[in-house]
């Protein structure tokens, strides 16, 4: 019955995908579809319009989805005994699938905020799939409010635009900002920029994230850092697009705060132990790179820069398709694992690579992506944003070329930092010997697991392979942009596709070298003496697998330089007698931003709103009296000028 | 082209060089300038060892590296002879191949499983991430007083500038080499940073990480690090090839050039201790202040600094 249902979730899925697919393909090589349906009085008119940007946005989370529910079927398989979750949890993804289509299609302020909901509590009910474990209800009532907090924001904004021109049409937006000055429009930007920030995972609105994203079911978190994050920066993208604004302004804003992310992202993703949770914070970084790519577009258009606007729109559109690859491609893997060990805990890993070598493999195509390396397609987008940014340096005033700089450092500190936190994890938990007892003998998943990481997994090699056919295919979502992009600077476009080209032949020659220094190798290696012996101990005879480096002490070094900036919790026992005795270390960190941002807020709040406990007595008498007293007031409210009138009236008559 | 051959061909003997320099500094007659590619070929010749705890990483890491080096090396021009693959923006991909070589050799340091490897390991990665802002700010301030951004365009325009303007263009041109000079160091693990003849696996990076390797294996990374040197030499090279002699006068640029590097790092090697460890990072560092000295030379130079 179950295996029945699963198979008719992929098929109408694959359904979807088709249907969809079909009119953002045609979208996206210059026919935008638009259908308005006749709504009520409440909604208005609803504009349905795919365009180049949508049809973008809907390839990739169809994509992501379709590999997701692939894999999500077989790895629901392991929970046997709940056949009626199990459903749920399956028809559940359609819907969330559906919602985010309309997401990227609806254009009516009233009903994307429907659908927007849509989604975001479909994704609630997808992450606590495992309610009956206690934190992950936790995170996901976290990631419920925190979300709510975002459509606040946009609710204000949204209500703002309907206010001043009547319209609930997107296009609104337009006539809005060309009405108003400009530093209220920017004004109108910021509020729009954390409504959406939420969902996207900005710093300071990123702290559902790392609690969301591990609690989740593997395939739900692939599916949520691949595109439900993506949906916010699609918002901000929709937005700039309509708006008529101080772009520079809008630009440096977003910059700032993109590198902030990105940098505090990584920074604290080196330090933790559980994989998941380590995952996560990888997108808030990858999150800055999109928004670096975005800020730097920005500000392009507001210098009426087209190099920049270019390079920029297209690193961050090509690393939002890039960054939902690899990042669902290792939570997928991560998945396996934690499918296999029944551990996240990177510590008690290890030696996997001999028991899963294909998720090894796998995991390791995808951990070189997001670290930006070549030949894979991380380096693309990244490689556009960077020539950007050095073209930059030298067309602006100091100021800004200082700000230019400080984004090539934050973006190279971040590729660096990447390398640094995935060597730490691709080699704790794949390689070396396993650090603890598995309870359960980890083997190889299922082939048809692996089966969407391969579809990944490809289509990462081939954009880092032949990446000037992604970029032509950008062309009519960056010309939505850059309108020019079709006539004076079409040169501009026309050199980045045969860099591009470039750098794929280098790729290619890469991988062409690697092959033949290693079967030059191999093929000497016939002849020779090979033998097999233990690692070499420096001289020691003993070692066992206790000795190996750890996680932590693999990135001791960086901690110790970064500490001020993280808050790391220690305990340590300190030997004191003259024998030895148990020792015992510990040390775990918190988000600092958290904390303050938070947590500290969460707390006064509480105080304050504990002054009116005496309100909730639970005595049902009490309630029915503060609903009359509402509805007196609100009549009050209501009437109360000609009530008043009525009494002068009344008074005047004697 | 011509670039890649000469750097193949000082790659031969330019480590031969720093041990020769070594050597006399301390009033010995060393081994001939052509001994460790010598060794490198007699590595090359010979079976292997494998750690029971490695997997397929360890056997395909050191090809890996090599390789990014062999096509890093591709990049270099030659003054005005354009490099074998050159477009806008390629020191990118040239700094991220390098990226991508380190990368397999840290998980291949980590698939032995012993936690000396480890150790080396930890040190490499953060160490390589702490220099890479200097050689991005260096290429950026180069790019910003020629105008251009790529390895051939930034180099023939500085050919063409330095004789016309001030004492400023070559006082960036010596910090430009500086910095070079210091990353190659870095990059290839020597002194003062790291000691590659030191005798305790505890004070290595670099050479603790290959430990376990052997035979074939162990050729290709000892010749990627020859090879390493020779590129940063290269690129050092190209800030002083100038227009005015013909291509041969150039070449014995080149040569020079790459002896006095390899004299140097024997010099240091010869009269200076490695740095404890914990205060790397912060020398590192400090590369790329000087890089962002340069910086602001360029924006003093091109008169932007307003």
């Amino acid at each position: 019955m179950a295996k029945l249902f699963s198979r008719s979730i992929v098929a109408v899925t694959f359904l979807i995908v088709i249907v969809s697919s079909y009119f953002a393909v045609k979208a996206l090589v210059g026919q935008e579809q638009e259908i308005i349906v006749a709504g009520n009085f409440i909604l208005g008119d609803i504009p349905l319009r795919i365009d180049a940007l949508s049809a973008w946005m809907i390839l990739i989370i169809n994509f992501t989805v379709l590999t997701g529910v692939l894999y999500g079927v077989k790895y629901l398989e392991h929970y046997k005994d709940k056949v009626n979750n199990t459903v749920l949890h399956l028809s559940l993804i359609v819907v969330f699938h559906l919602s985010m289509l309309f997401v990227c299609i609806v254009q009516n302020f009233l009903a994307f905020l429907i659908v927007w909901e849509i989604m975001a509590i479909s994704s609630f009910l997808l992450v606590i799939f495992e309610y009956w474990n206690k934190e992950t209800i936790r995170a996901g009532i976290n990631y419920l409010i925190q979300s709510h907090i975002g459509v606040l924001f946009l609710t204000v904004a949204y209500i703002w635009v309907i206010t001043a021109t009547g319209s609930k049409d997107f296009k609104a937006i337009q006539i809005f900002s060309q009405q108003v000055p400009s530093a209220l429009s920017v004004t109108f930007f910021v509020l729009i920029f954390i409504g959406f920030g939420f969902k996207a995972g900005f710093i300071p609105f990123h702290t559902w994230l790392p609690y969301a994203h591990p609690s989740a079911p593997s395939h739900i978190s692939g599916m949520m850092s691949g595109v439900i994050i993506k949906l916010g920066i699609y918002g901000i993208l929709r937005v700039i697009l309509l708006l008529k604004s101080d772009f520079v302004v809008i630009g440096v804003i977003i910059l700032i705060v993109s590198m902030l992310s990105g940098l505090y992202g990584v920074m604290l993703a080196i330090v933790q132990h559980n994989l998941k949770k380590l995952l996560a914070y990888h997108s808030i970084e990858n999150i800055g790179i999109i928004g670096i790519g975005i800020g730097l577009g920005t500000l392009g258009l507001g210098l009426k820069n087209d190099f920049l606007a270019i390079t920029g729109f297209a690193g961050g559109l090509l690393h939002i398709l890039n960054h939902s690859l690899f990042k669902s491609l290792l939570f997928y893997g991560a998945g396996s694992v934690y499918q296999q060990t029944h551990t996240l805990n990177i510590e008690k890993l290890g030696g996997l690579v001999k028991r899963m070598p294909k998720t090894t493999a796998l995991f390791l195509i995808a951990a070189v992506a997001i670290c930006g390396l070549p030949p894979f397609n991380g380096f693309i987008s990244e490689f556009l944003i960077y020539s950007g940014l050095f073209s930059g340096l030298k067309s602006f005033n100091f100021s800004l070329s200082l700000f230019m700089l400080s984004a090539i450092v934050s973006l190279v500190l971040i590729g660096g930092l990447a390398i640094l936190c995935f060597t730490k994890v691709f080699g704790t938990v794949f390689l070396g010997t396993e650090r603890s007892e598995y309870a359960v003998e980890p083997r190889e998943v299922s082939d048809k697991m692996i089966f969407p990481q391969y579809l990944i997994a490809a289509l990462i090699i081939g954009i880092g392979i032949v990446p000037q056919f992604f970029l032509m295919s950008l062309r009519q979502t960056i010309s939505l942009f850059v309108p020019t992009i079709n006539t004076t600077s079409y040169s501009i476009y026309f050199n980045q596709i045969n860099i591009l080209a470039n750098i794929g032949l280098t790729g290619g020659l890469i991988l062409l070298l690697v092959f033949i220094l290693y079967s030059v190798k191999k093929r000497s290696e016939k002849k020779k003496l090979i033998s097999v012996e233990p690692t070499w101990g420096c001289g020691y005879v003993a070692p066992n697998e206790r000795m190996q480096y750890t996680a932590s002490s693999f990135v001791k070094n960086y901690v110790h330089l970064i500490e001020p900036v993280l808050s790391i919790k220690k305990s340590d026992v300190v030997i004191q007698d003259v024998f030895p005795s148990p020792q015992k270390y510990e040390s775990s960190t918190y988000d600092k931003i958290e904390y303050y941002v938070i947590d500290k807020n969460v707390k006064l709040i509480k105080k304050l709103l504990y002054r009116f406990d005496f309100l909730q007595n639970g005595k049902i008498q009490y309630y029915i009296l503060y609903g009359l007293i509402f509805i007196i007031l609100i009549i009050l409210y209501a009437y109360g000028e000609s009530f008043l009138k009525l009494f002068l009236e009344f008074y005047k008559m004697f | 082209m011509i670039s890649f051959i000469l750097i193949l061909i000082v790659s031969a003997f330019f480590v031969g060089w720093i041990n020769c320099a070594v050597s006399n500094f301390s009033g010995r007659k060393g081994p001939g300038i052509f001994q460790p590619i010598k060794d490198i070929i007699r590595l090359i010749k010979k079976g292997s060892v494998y750690s029971a705890t490695s997997s397929f990483i360890f056997r395909i890491a050191p090809a890996v590296y090599l390789s990014t080096v062999i096509v890093a090396a591709l990049f270099v021009p030659f003054g005005q002879e354009k490099a074998f693959l050159s477009f806008n923006g390629d020191f990118i991909l040239f700094a991220y191949l390098l990226g991508l070589g380190k990368f397999f050799n840290i998980i291949s340091a980590l698939d032995t499983g012993s936690s000396f490897e480890g150790m080396g390991a930890s040190r490499e990665a953060l160490f390589s991430m702490l220099a890479e802002p200097a050689f991005f700010i260096l290429l950026g301030s180069l790019g910003l007083l020629t105008g251009y951004s790529s390895f051939y365009q930034i180099f023939n325009a500085i050919h063409y500038t330095f004789s016309v303007t001030s004492f400023i263009s070559y006082s960036i041109g010596i910090l430009a080499a500086t910095i070079f000079f210091m990353l190659g160091i870095i990059e290839n693990s020597r002194m003062p940073v790291d000691d590659p003849k030191t005798h305790l696996e505890l004070t290595m990076i670099h050479e603790v990480m290959i430990l376990d390797n052997s035979g074939f294996d162990l050729g290709l990374i000892l010749y990627a690090g020859c090879l390493k040197f020779a590129v940063y030499g290269a690129l050092i090279a190209n800030l002083f090839f100038t227009s005015l002699f013909p291509l041969y006068l150039n070449v014995i640029i080149f040569f020079g050039i790459q002896y006095l590097y390899a004299v140097l790092i024997g010099t240091i090697e010869s009269f200076i201790a490695r740095f404890r460890m914990n205060q790397n990072p912060q020398f590192i560092f400090a590369l790329s202040s000087v890089a962002a000295l340069i910086y602001i030379g360029v924006m003093i130079l091109i008169g932007k600094f307003s």
